[in-house]
């Protein structure tokens, strides 16, 4: 892609780069909420879901978002007006920053960091400020228990993503994303090289801690306190309504996919399929395809967890997150760093 | 240590952090209404909770918001007019609400439902329990944040609906008592239909024993949650699985049956001896169960003969006074009718079980946290127009 | 806690739903998908389910047999039945004998909004004019359009289906839907 990229101008180079970021995020996240939040969770609940709005109704997320485009965007009166309809853009914000440094292809990226993880780990936050501004901006109280609550449970859980990235990074000795996906197709398991060395089985403690501690990160059940609806009505999406809901909802599961691809690459092995040479020109092609399949994959499984558990107590998630996970991740890299020193 | 102990210790564990937190950090209480429109609440109920951060410092449930005044409604309403009103007081189980009505006429009028009536009586009064209880066992899952059980109720609730609706021709309001027996016979081919409807419901309920009873979480956000000792719940006057979840082994339909054939068939209370949310749900899945294996039973011997007894084609009922209490869905329902010997009732007092389950809210929920509030509320497991009427 | 956590148990009781749904049993398991067999739902104004018989979806009424008698009309809960009547003298059945008096309808309304559906003024009907109808498609768009008069009411006799047999061990009598 840079080969052909390097004879555009910039101007060219740029407007590319922010459909092919629109598409990454709004296609992606169209498509989870038709095969899981319409679809998949309708059969575990013996129903068909929408099937009116198009074939087996595939178009119901255009009818859903022309109907939030109708509706009044209501500010309630005491609310910080400014904090209050800028909190959306915040959320998504970080949903757009998130995905700058996840590798397509072996061409196929935006920006190819050194610092690619620490950059995600560290742009993830910022949805907190979003969620914050708006349960303080909306002058109500449940949005304000359901935003304190996801400021208290986000800060918690960035610690075990953290470091359960971090024995994925000791082993594959780089923070660059890319590089990453290559150690994992270039590696070898047990002297066999054939599906290269995806990091799920080396660091699959990791990987649990870090979907874990992603399902907490997207407030999904079992850790959907802050918008727990039976208790905080939707907490701090409250007062929301018209396209500042959209935009709460789409970041939602923008985030998912978002999440679920940095998960991928970590520990999946990302865009490299087993059998193709890694700087095949193929992949740049193939590669997204093959991502998308895999984050399609785990948030199958996230969702799969949020619609069939029942969710924890604030202190019940605490405990579970400081006194658990925390130190299930810290035992992770001790064994990986020292694994890695002895092999 | 016994559950009282237990219970006793943790409140004043939390009375003692109140006090403390107040007098550290001197934080400011935040009033925060539940209700009347929350999600939680089903219907309207309102609780007035004064928190400290999340915790509750103090609770007042404010109740009255759907009332219709049954009471002094069938002041005015011939007796056959009353039973089609009090359907609508419980509307999960609403069959069971006629029953101890038509038994307190009966009892005035000294007349008795031939034993046929008697049977398909109890039959379709435990048939109502299963359709009250279904759907506590899947929206208690919705209380705590599970989603998916609740359909599970609605989609196999549904299969007891429509034999109610096959029998009596009315869905959520059968209307079917009559005083002196039952309005119109079973249809033929119903007894098949309703042993298949109770296997169902004993599938529905492994699949919730499984998928909710036994989730580590679940059992994390019920267990020591909610803990009425029995002393307690009896001077509040909880009934129903309220009381037996706290290990009172008092069910009316066992103790002092009248009018239903219970007696006839074998079965069992169950009683926890815990006394929390969870025991509250285990209870009530255990009861679910039970009365499938009663409406088995009693599908079995259903005797012949006729439905109705002989009354008269307009109904007088000679003066006097009758209580008749029943171990309904929600605990025990009583109705108290004087007559003058009219064609109204001169007085109906309604004993409706909810009042009193939700009237323990403000000593039961002091010095919980906000998600144990809804916790509380759904295992108490109260229907708003059955608290109203 | 069992061998097996109940966190997984429970995963397994929703992924299985979600494979009964999408390939449901249809003699043998394929693997081809369909949901619409598999769900618990129908997709409503495609597929209608059929109540029982004894559904009571609507009053019909049979109007030859009304006599304008009011008794519905006064055990309603709610008083939601208009009747308006006035006699008639007719002809006599026999030649010679006396001219009849016969009891002609004017005005048969029910308010559907007001209807509880309680089914009192089909049982009190002494001369078999109502019938309980499983029909329930009458909505409207404003709320005094539920006011229906005695031809939508007539129309409706011919939705009324014959009453069933009783279960075994019964003893009352069977009823017959008469003609329209």
């Amino acid at each position: 892609m840079i080969g052909v990229l390097s004879e555009l101008s910039y101007w060219q180079v740029t407007s590319i780069r922010v459909v092919a970021g629109l598409v990454a995020v709004l296609l992606v996240a169209g498509t989870l909420v038709y095969a899981h939040l319409f679809k998949m969770v309708s059969f575990m609940q013996s129903r068909l879901g929408p099937m009116e709005a198009g074939p087996y109704g595939s178009l119901q997320l255009m009818a859903e978002i022309g109907k939030f485009l109708q509706k009044e965007d209501i500010v309630p009166r005491r609310a910080d007006r400014f904090v209050f309809k800028a909190a959306p853009f915040v959320v998504l914000t970080s949903t757009f920053l998130l995905l700058v440094v996840l590798p397509g292809g072996p061409d196929a990226w935006f920006i190819s960091n050194d610092l690619g993880i620490y950059l995600a780990m560290a742009v993830s936050s910022v949805s907190v400020i979003g969620i914050l501004m708006a349960g303080w901006g909306s002058a109500s109280k449940y949005s304000l228990l359901g935003g304190l609550r996801a400021t208290g449970q986000l800060i918690a859980y960035e610690l075990p993503l953290l470091l359960a990235v971090v024995g994925v990074v000791i082993q594959a000795e780089t923070m660059n994303l890319q590089e990453i996906v290559l150690a994992q197709a270039n590696g070898e398991i047990f002297g066999s090289g054939v599906i290269g060395n995806p990091f799920i089985i080396t660091q699959f403690v990791g990987f649990l801690i870090f979907m874990i501690a992603m399902q907490a990160e997207l407030t999904q059940t079992p850790f959907d306190m802050p918008v727990a609806e039976s208790e905080l009505v939707t907490g701090y999406m409250t007062e929301y309504s018209g396209l500042r809901f959209l935009l709460f909802f789409i970041g939602e599961f923008a985030t998912a996919g978002v999440f679920s691809a940095i998960a991928a690459v970590l520990f999946l092995g990302g865009w490299y399929v087993p059998g193709l040479d890694p700087a095949d020109n193929l992949l740049n092609v193939l590669g997204p395809l093959v991502l998308f399949g895999k984050v399609v994959l785990l948030t199958f499984l996230v969702f799969w967890v949020r619609f069939t558990f029942p969710r924890f107590r604030e202190d019940q998630l605490q405990r579970l997150a400081w006194k658990f996970l925390v130190p299930l991740a810290l035992a992770n890299i001790v064994v990986t760093g020292v694994l890695k020193v002895v092999v | 240590m016994t559950v009282t102990e237990r219970q006793q210790l943790s409140y004043i564990a939390a009375q003692a952090a109140d006090a403390r937190v107040n007098l550290e950090i001197e934080t400011e209480g935040m009033t925060l209404n539940i209700g009347p429109q929350h999600p939680a609440t089903h219907g309207t109920l309102r609780i007035v909770a004064k928190l400290d951060g999340e915790q509750v410092v103090a609770a007042e449930p404010v109740m009255g918001y759907m009332h219709r005044g049954y009471e002094k409604l069938a002041e005015v309403r011939t007796y056959p007019q009353v039973t089609t009103l009090i359907n609508r007081i419980d509307w999960l189980g609403s069959f069971a609400n006629e029953v101890p009505f038509i038994l307190a006429a009966e009892r005035l009028m000294e007349v008795e439902a031939p034993p046929r009536a008697q049977w398909i009586r109890t039959i379709l009064f435990e048939l109502s329990r299963i359709a009250n209880i279904t759907l506590f066992l899947g929206d208690m899952a919705v209380q705590v944040g599970a989603i998916t059980p609740v359909f599970f109720a609605f989609r196999d609730r549904e299969h007891v609906l429509n034999q109610i609706e096959a029998a009596t021709g009315g869905r959520f309001h059968p209307n079917f008592d009559r005083i002196g027996g039952l309005k119109d016979d079973l249809p033929a081919g119903w007894v098949a239909e309703t042993r298949g409807a109770m296997r169902k419901i004993r599938a529905f309920c492994d699949e919730i024993e499984e998928l909710v009873e036994g989730n580590e979480i679940f059992q994390a956000r019920t267990r020591g949650i909610g803990v009425i000792p029995p002393g307690v719940g009896l001077s509040y006057g909880l009934t129903g699985a309220n009381i037996r979840a706290s290990g009172v082994d008092w069910d009316v339909r066992r103790d002092s049956p009248c009018g239903l054939v219970h007696d006839q068939v074998d079965w069992k209370v169950w009683t926890h001896p815990d006394g929390d949310s969870f025991a509250r749900f285990w209870v009530r899945l255990q009861e679910t169960r039970e009365a499938t294996k009663i409406v088995d039973q009693l599908l079995d011997g259903i005797p012949s003969g006729p439905i109705m007894a002989k009354v008269p084609v307009i109904i007088k009922v000679p003066a006097g006074e009758a209580y008749v209490e029943t171990e309904n869905p929600l605990g025990v329902m009583g109705y108290y009718v004087v007559s003058k010997g009219d064609l109204n009732p001169f007085r109906v007092k309604i004993r409706s079980a909810s009042f009193s389950n939700v009237s323990i809210t403000p000593w039961l929920l002091r010095g919980v946290y906000v998600p144990d509030i809804i916790t509380i509320l759904g295992s108490l497991y109260f229907i708003l127009g059955d608290i109203d009427r | 806690m069992g061998l097996v956590p109940g966190l997984v148990k429970g995963l397994v009781v929703t992924g299985s739903t979600v494979v009964r749904t999408v390939f449901p049993k249809r003699g043998v398991r394929t693997l081809v998908p369909a949901p619409t067999k598999g769900a618990a739902t129908v997709q409503y104004p495609h597929v209608k389910e059929a109540p029982p018989t004894r559904a009571r979806g609507v009053i019909a009424l049979h109007e030859g047999n009304c006599t304008a008698c009011m008794l519905c009309a006064r055990e309603c809960p709610d008083w939601c039945i208009y009747i308006e009547g006035h006699k008639e003298k007719a002809p006599p059945r026999r030649a010679g004998g006396k001219p009849r008096q016969v009891n002609i309808l004017d005005r048969f309304d029910i308010d559907y909004a007001l209807c509880m559906f309680c089914g009192i003024c089909v049982d009190v009907c002494p001369f078999e004019a109502l019938f309980w109808s499983p029909e329930y498609e009458f909505s409207e768009p404003r709320i005094a359009d539920l006011l229906h008069d005695m031809s939508r009411l007539s129309e409706w006799m011919e939705t009324v289906p014959e009453f069933e047999d009783y279960e075994s061990g019964s003893v009352a009598k069977q009823l017959k839907v008469p003609p329209t």
